[in-house]
């Protein structure tokens, strides 16, 4: 408990601020780590849930992998590849991508599935190529929940990559490796009060992300039932519409 | 002109949608498709723009057997509405309504300055083009799947129970329109219902199903009226009963036309205003001559 006023106080030292092992580094590190991690895992699984979603084919084997991957230990894992392919940051990175795909394909496919099926059988009963209904009508409608997915990723990867650390690597969990060797317990606090923060931040920018992808349509949509569901209707409301 | 010819479907859980069917659709007609649930009309509506292909049998348009022809292509050609207009949520109306002519690469502004004139067509303010779909009712929703329908000006518009989800008044008014429009537009228009009072109102041909896409008659509204084929279709367009069995009834010297449960229906005029004018005709707006088609000098084709 007395723990906490001197990890503000090491927060708060100009000196942890500093060089080449200062908070701001260790901050863009952890931030680098984390954004190639989700570079990587988008690229392998938003096309193949899109895949999956748009085709119809491949979910038992994409739930089936999955859960596979969630029962992984990470850091059973991380040890095993670490003794195969040697010290480095490719062993951490391939358990960090394991990591971050069941819940990028989950998100990736249930925003395909929320699609609602008439919408799609209407774009190809009027022409509508393949290619055209994926890129013109799934994906824009699919975007919030991909999004989503990429939302509940981003969450686990900047949070397990401080495990990482150990390795030894940079990143914020390096504070905490090192201050548990020490046991510098301010050091470590402070240090998991970064990457609580860092991930609230993170966690923020794609609520605001995912908001902003909502189709308008689907938005007005939206909006319209509130306000014919609220017995109050104000005056300032979409003019009358019925004229159809 | 569309013909089927010896067109069966069976889908792959073994259901046979359609048995045997043949048909001729004649070109800038309206053929109306009726029959309970299930009885196979929406697939032989979706064989004819091949979302749907025949598990045998040929389909033509104009002489050209369909299964020769690319399907995505010949879905742009036809104009195809169904029941919940099947708008795209995400695009404004007057994106909507240029969707296609876009995919076939008119520049986004032409075929959004046309989409303002097709709203015109079919009754829609031009003030309700930068609505979404989600922004409009139910009757609106569909005046804009009819509009994008006619957007690449097609020989063949096909409609699915277009005016199945309105409500009543609302489906009068847009099949009224659907009426006048034809007149202007001279479409082959396919038009799918369960609703035999919407057949009889819409159909210049009639062809009713029983279950399994078997046709129990097809005719026009007068042949299937003055003689049902059997007891299913007599029982089907209600010709013994209600306000289509109807007899004349003397009141003060003069004939007064009553149905079967006695309520005045009408009176009897001499017939001067000839066969080509149809009951439900009757917009005042209208000045064009009943019966007075104009033969555009083009062929039935669908592309
Ligand atoms: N894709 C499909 N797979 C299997 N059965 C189908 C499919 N589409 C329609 N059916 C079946 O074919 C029959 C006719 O359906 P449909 O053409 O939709 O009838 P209608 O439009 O007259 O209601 C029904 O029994 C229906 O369940
Ligand atoms: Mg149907």
């Amino acid at each position: 408990m007395n723990s906490w006023p001197s990890a503000f106080l090491w927060l708060a030292d100009p000196v942890n601020w500093a060089g080449p092992g200062g908070i701001p580094t260790r901050v863009g590190e952890h931030l680098l780590y984390t954004l190639v991690t989700l570079l990587i895992g988008v690229i392998i699984a938003v096309p193949a849930g899109l895949a999956i979603g748009h085709t119809g084919r491949g979910r038992g084997i994409a739930v089936q992998a999955s859960g596979v991957l969630r029962a992984l230990p990470t850091l059973g894992l991380l040890l095993l590849l670490a003794l195969w392919l040697g010290i480095g940051f490719t062993p951490p990175l391939i358990v960090m991508v394991a990591l971050a795909l069941p819940p990028l394909l989950a998100g990736a496919y249930a925003g395909m599935d929320a699609v609602d099926r008439q919408t799609i059988d209407a774009a190809r009963s009027i022409g509508m190529t393949g290619w055209q209904v994926l890129f013109q009508v799934e994906l824009p409608l699919a975007l919030p929940l991909v999004i989503g997915g990429i939302r509940s990723g981003c969450l686990q990867v900047i949070a397990t990559w401080t495990v990482a650390a150990y390795l030894p690597l940079g990143g914020l969990g390096r504070y905490i490796y090192d201050g548990l060797a020490v046991q510098n317990y301010a050091e470590m606090l402070g240090a998991s009060v970064l990457v609580i923060v860092l991930a609230l931040l993170a966690d923020g920018l794609f609520a605001l992300v995912q908001r902003l992808v909502v189709p308008r349509g689907v938005l007005a949509g939206r909006s319209r039932d509130v306000r014919t569901r609220t017995p109050r209707r104000s005056a300032s409301s979409t003019p009358s519409t019925t004229a159809g | 002109m569309i013909e089927f010819r010896s067109v069966t479907k069976r889908f792959p859980d073994g259901t046979v949608a359609v048995r045997d069917f043949s048909l001729v659709i004649p070109s800038r007609r309206i053929t109306v498709l009726v029959g309970s649930s299930g009885s196979g009309k929406t697939t032989i509506l979706r064989m004819i723009n091949r979302m749907v292909d025949p598990t045998s049998g040929t389909i033509e348009i104009d002489g050209d057997d369909i299964a020769g022809i690319e399907p995505v292509g010949l879905r742009r050609g036809i104009g195809y509405v169904m029941q919940n207009a099947g708008l795209l949520p995400h695009r404004r109306v007057a994106d909507n309504i240029a969707t296609v002519p876009v995919l076939r690469g008119v520049r986004r502004k032409d075929a959004r300055a046309r989409a303002l004139e097709l709203m015109d067509t079919v009754g829609l303010d031009r003030s309700l083009a930068e609505r979404y779909p989600s922004q409009l009712s139910g009757g609106q929703q569909q005046r804009v799947g009819v509009a994008r329908g006619l957007a690449v000006d097609p020989n063949i518009l096909l409609m699915d129970e277009p005016f199945g989800a309105v409500d009543p008044l609302v489906r009068a008014e847009l099949q009224r329109e659907l009426l006048r429009l034809q007149r202007d537009l001279d479409k082959t228009v396919v038009f799918v219902t369960h609703d035999i009072d919407e057949a009889l109102l819409l159909g210049d041909q009639i062809v009713i199903f029983t279950t399994g896409g078997i046709v129990a008659q097809a005719g026009t509204p007068q042949e299937i009226l003055a003689a049902p084929a059997d007891e299913f279709v007599a029982r089907f367009v209600g010709a013994d009963r209600g306000k289509r069995a109807l007899h004349v009834r003397e009141q003060n010297g003069r004939p007064v036309v009553v149905d079967s449960e006695g309520r005045a229906a009408g009176v009897l005029v001499p017939d001067d205003a000839g066969l080509g004018a149809r009951a439900g005709d009757g917009s005042p707006a209208d000045g064009s001559a009943p019966g007075g088609r104009p033969e555009p000098a083009r062929d039935g084709g669908a592309r």
